[in-house]
């Protein structure tokens, strides 16, 4: 089943057209190849087949050939004749073979679905205009779609508990629940935490955590995100928002290397949700908790919000110049940053080419979760390497650059980000040379420095990341930073330009990518719009040689990719 | 005249003298199949088998000797025998007497299919509720360990087996084999779906596996005794061996009655073996081969072809008491459990008990089944409850016609038939019901008349 399409592609009668699909895939990917949905709820391509739901039944048959002789049976026009099964089969654990024939929108495979619509609803509550659920529910869509649009039920529905606490983040709604399992499945296989069961049963089946377990793995929301209706909640969005009101943006998460593609689900300018963003290259459908909340702290009030110049609010313009005029004094060092985009880094390191100055960066690094959370907690370590800001791997400090203000080799400092009163450098140290200050919160640095550009956050400003993998992914702007700020890469290309005879105008992110594209190296010939949206794979050369800190994750294997390497081409 | 009863499995239950122990069953010639299996090559053993034509008696029917060679011997992994003794479907009072009165049989006929397929390991899953027959089997067992009839090295011949005895979870669904299988790997009981689990190849533990009724495991035993040739002269073609019928309900003998195959006819079975009816009552209905089976109306004309292409044309006491002859008239055979009713029975009442039953066993684990049968059952007991309406027949009917062949297990039919059954030979009774009670209201009593569901 691969999108690279190296499997045996077959041929199979889908609702009586002959189509190409990969051998072994499920019916219901090899309809959607086709553009067939079936619909389903138990499904999950990222979790095991289960079955349950019976919503994806459809009709099956395989040409036919005699018992004993194995010969084709033919009716009397010559062509093989089909026997189609006596029951419907589900769709999610039949896997096409040669010759397959099915039917997805015969009268019984609809009746079948309206039979199924009509026992998930009930005993469903119809909580629709208060369900958090509603407008991205698979049981209304499915409803509307394939139900009988009446009721035949008049007895007394069953009763569950609607409040259940299952962990720090995820509350359950019993009543609402279909009892998919994809909850289940997705704690068992996936978080390895296998804390979630049915207890009870029959209709009385009921989700629960275990006696003394709680959902509150980092990966506790891919659940809320898997169930198909409202049964599990995030508590921290429920009831605030209708989702249909929210503005969809793709992003990147930045909390590690992994390099999550998500969603920002925003309104008017606020945040109210991030949620994955399937790609099967780097994330799967899943991204961490705490990933999720990555956009609550440039909410707060410690957040750099004016370009100031010797502690005077001042233009990104006038701020800009005042950069530029420290920098021309010459001995300048440069503390880079991994969380910094590719174009920044970019830019960046044209700043330190002109100044002559040497360039530093620090590692951030944590525990990895073998899982969507890899030890290198920065989103773009391998962008300022490829981009040549750096040429070997971060170390923990800077007391070599220490030294150097020691020395008096160092005069002027253009920081990204780093405290680097936490990195080896006293405050002391800080006062004997010039800084300029580049980052979204206060701290020892941004307090002491003479120039600081507040810098926007990953929902704020376009830009792209190169994750583990070498992968190239880009992400947009959800909402507009605060009020006056412009995104740090027109700024740093104003200092840029300042410094040789460029124009001081902030450039568009395409306009820096045709200077990117020009470069040799992996980035020679790209641009800004021919990054696609499910990313792109770069080659790591002699990179792939660094030892780099991530240890197996959910997509990437060293120990494969060393043996790879060591083969003989 | 009463028919005489042919035992074979039952030969010494009840037998005056017959004892559950080791040295009664050696005595009357037990383990001697076993010595002769031991000696055989297991591949011959499952010919004798198949040429038996011995079908399973847990339910389906299905050939034991077809179901043995679908067993995946490819994959290198072990094999497993598991013997279904959960016997929950209601009406079938059958593998707890084998248990109960001579388990050596049963042991005996799990090693023979064991050998002949060879597993090292076989199980028994017995209904929680049967916690004597538990005591039983695991006191057996151990008689038969001590004599080196189970364990290492049986008898000397190299092979060796040994058996687990497993108290099941308490609910009719672990009867069903995957079910059971999830059960025993310590589980709910919720069946697996098929494709791709079946048991022959991905079974329990994800194995090969055999799972067979209690009797079923037992004819094995005779099967290797006279030979499948011989075995499957008993009865006729296709419906070899003989069945233990379980009657209950309103006859005077109720009991379990073994025969040879399609050796009596229903009638026979009421009237010769079960005493008849009670005085002055007139048979009403019956339920051949367990709760899931379709129930028969009394006064009904049974017309059709068999396999074989003979023409038929019965009254409910006509019918051959055999496998395809209870096919072809719209039912089953099943778990052998026959269950009579006769004029004095409440048709609604009696469907709202079998829902009931059905309702609370399901699993929950599908959609239809999880759903469907319990509006089944607020449906029949509201009917009960002297709320009935006229079109709550066709709703019954249509209701089950969404569960039937759309679940994952079996259960969603077992559930179903009798539902549709019912309405479809007794819908009158359904339709009357509503009226009457729409006119006791009129009248201003009380709409319901009293009823004690269980
Ligand atoms: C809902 C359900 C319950 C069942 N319960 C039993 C049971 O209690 N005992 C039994 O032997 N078979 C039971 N069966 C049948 C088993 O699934 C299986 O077919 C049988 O054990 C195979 O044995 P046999 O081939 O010897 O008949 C049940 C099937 C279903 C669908
Ligand atoms: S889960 Fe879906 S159908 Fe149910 S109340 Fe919520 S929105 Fe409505
Ligand atoms: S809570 Fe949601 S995901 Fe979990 S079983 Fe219920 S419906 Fe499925
Ligand atoms: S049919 Fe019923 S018993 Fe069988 S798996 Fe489905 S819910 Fe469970
Ligand atoms: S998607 Fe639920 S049964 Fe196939």
């Amino acid at each position: 089943m691969s999108a690279n399409g190296t499997s045996e592609m077959i041929t199979i009668n889908l609702d009586g057209r002959e189509v190409e699909v990969p051998k072994g895939m499920n019916a219901i990917e090899a309809a959607k190849l086709h553009g067939k949905e079936i619909p389903h709820y138990c499904y999950h391509p990222k979790l095991s087949i289960a079955g349950n739901c019976r919503m994806c039944l459809i009709e099956m048959g395989m040409p036919m050939r005699d018992r004993g002789t194995g010969e084709p049976v033919l009716d009397e026009q010559g062509v093989q004749k089909i026997g189609w099964g006596p029951k419907p089969v589900i769709g999610c654990a039949t896997d096409v073979s040669p010759g397959m024939h099915l039917r997805t929108d015969s009268e019984s495979v609809k009746e079948a679905r309206n039979g199924v619509t009509e026992f998930l609803l009930i005993n469903h509550p119809l909580d629709c205009p208060i369900c958090d659920q509603a407008g991205e529910c698979r049981l209304q869509e499915f409803s509307a779609d394939h139900g009988r649009g009446y009721s035949r039920f008049i007895e007394d529905k069953n009763v569950k508990p609607k409040r259940t606490v299952l962990g720090p983040r995820v509350t359950l709604d019993d009543e609402r629940c279909i009892l998919c399992s994809r909850c289940v499945r997705f704690s068992q296989e996936v978080a390895k935490d296998d804390v979630l069961g049915f207890v009870d049963r029959g209709t009385y089946s009921t989700l629960t955590c275990y006696p003394g377990k709680e959902l509150a793995n980092n990966y506790s929301l891919n659940t809320v995100d898997i169930c198909p209706v409202g049964a599990l909640t995030s508590t921290d969005f429920r009831f605030k928002m209708r989702v249909w009101f929210l503005k969809r943006t793709n992003s990147i998460c930045t909390e590690s290397s992994v390099g999550a593609n998500t969603t920002v689900w925003s309104r008017e300018g606020k945040i109210y949700r991030i949620t994955p963003r399937r790609n099967d290259a780097v994330n799967d459908t899943w991204m961490t908790d705490s990933g999720r909340d990555l956009f609550k702290p440039f909410e707060s009030d410690d957040r750099l919000t004016h370009y100031t110049v010797d502690g005077v609010h001042q233009s990104p313009e006038i701020a800009a110049k005042a950069a530029a005029e420290l920098l021309r004094a010459g001995s300048v060092a440069v503390v880079g940053s991994a969380h910094s985009t590719v174009e920044e880094q970019f830019i960046l390191e044209e700043i330190a080419k002109k100044t002559g100055a040497s360039v530093s960066m620090v590692k951030h690094e944590g525990e990895g979760d073998g899982i969507l959370l890899s030890e290198d907690r920065s989103p773009n370590l391998r962008g300022a390497l490829l981009n040549g800001l750096i040429s070997e791997l971060p170390k923990g400090d800077l007391t070599l650059l220490a030294a150097q203000v020691d020395s008096g080799a160092v005069k002027t400092l253009l920081v990204v980000n780093e405290d680097l009163t936490q990195l080896g450098l006293t405050e002391a140290q800080l006062g004997q040379v010039k800084i300029i200050y580049l980052g979204a919160f206060a701290n020892a640095v941004s307090q002491v420095a003479q120039v600081v550009l507040p810098s926007l956050s990953v929902f704020e400003k376009s830009g792209s990341f190169v994750n583990q993998n070498f992968r190239l992914q880009k992400f947009a702007a959800a909402v507009p930073g605060p009020r006056g700020l412009i995104a740090e890469l027109g700024v740093l290309a104003m200092v840029e330009a300042l410094l040789g005879e460029g124009n001081s105008q902030a450039p568009t992110i395409a306009q820096v990518w045709e200077r990117i594209g020009q470069t040799e190296g992996v980035f020679a010939g790209l641009a800004w719009q021919k990054i696609p949206e499910e990313g792109l794979k770069l080659e790591a050369g002699s990179l792939a040689k660094l030892n780099f800190v991530e240890s197996k994750n959910l997509k990437l294997d060293p120990a494969a990719l060393e043996a790879a390497q060591a083969l003989p081409a | 005249m009463a028919l005489e009863e042919q035992r074979l499995i039952f030969k010494h239950i009840d037998a005056p003298g017959y004892t559950r122990d080791i040295d009664c069953y050696l005595k009357h010639g037990g383990y001697e199949q076993l010595k002769k299996a031991v000696t055989m090559k297991p591949e011959d053993i499952c010919a004798e088998v198949t040429a038996s034509g011995v079908r399973g008696r847990g339910g389906a029917g299905f050939p034991a000797g077809v179901k043995w060679k679908f067993l995946d011997r490819k994959s290198g992994k072990p094999i497993y025998l598991i013997c279904n003794a959960d016997e929950s479907e209601p009406g079938t009072f059958k593998d707890r007497q084998i248990i109960h009165k001579d388990p050596h049989q049963l042991i005996e006929g799990m090693l023979c299919s064991a050998f002949a397929i060879q597993a090292k390991l076989a199980f028994i899953y017995i209904r929680g509720e049967f916690f004597e027959g538990y005591r039983i089997l695991e006191e057996a067992i151990e008689e038969a360990r001590a004599k080196n009839l189970l364990g290492d090295n049986i008898l000397g011949s190299g092979y060796s087996c040994d058996i687990i005895v497993h108290r099941g979870a308490g609910a009719y669904i672990c009867g069903e084999e995957t079910g059971l299988i999830e059960s025993l790997e310590g589980n709910r009981a919720n069946p697996r779906i098929k494709p791709p689990y079946f048991p022959a190849a991905l079974g329990l533990y994800q194995c090969p596996t055999i799972v067979n009724n209690v009797e079923t495991l037992c004819d094995v035993k005779h099967i290797i005794e006279l030979g499948g040739e011989a075995f499957s002269k008993i009865g006729t073609p296709g419906n070899t061996g003989t069945r233990i019928w379980c009657v209950s309900g309103h006859v005077q003998k109720p009991g379990y009655y073994e025969f040879p195959c399609a050796a009596l006819t229903l009638g026979q079975l009421i009237n010769d073996v079960c005493g008849g009816l009670k005085p002055g009552r007139k048979l009403k209905a019956v339920i051949p081969g367990g709760s899931s089976s379709k129930i028969l109306r009394a006064d009904e004309r049974f017309k059709g072809k068999l396999k074989d292409g003979t023409e038929f044309d019965w009254g409910i006491e006509d019918i051959p008491m055999d496998f395809d002859s209870l096919a072809a008239v719209g039912s089953m055979s099943g778990s052998g459990g026959v269950i009579i009713m006769d004029d004095s029975t409440d048709m609604v009442e009696a469907l709202a008990n079998i829902n009931y039953f059905y309702a609370h066993e399901s699993c929950g684990q599908c959609t239809p089944c999880r759903e469907g049968v319990p509006w089944m059952r607020k449906v029949t007991a509201r009917m009960c409850a002297g709320e009935a309406r006229e079109e709550d027949a066709d709703l019954l009917n249509g209701i089950a016609d969404q569960i039937a062949g759309r679940t994952i297990c079996a259960f969603g039919e077992a559930a179903a038939w009798p539902v549709q059954s019912f309405i479809a030979k007794f819908k009158d009774e359904f339709v009357e019901k509503a009226k009457e009670q729409a006119s006791r209201r009129k009248e201003g009593k009380p709409a319901a008349t009293e009823t004690t569901l269980i």
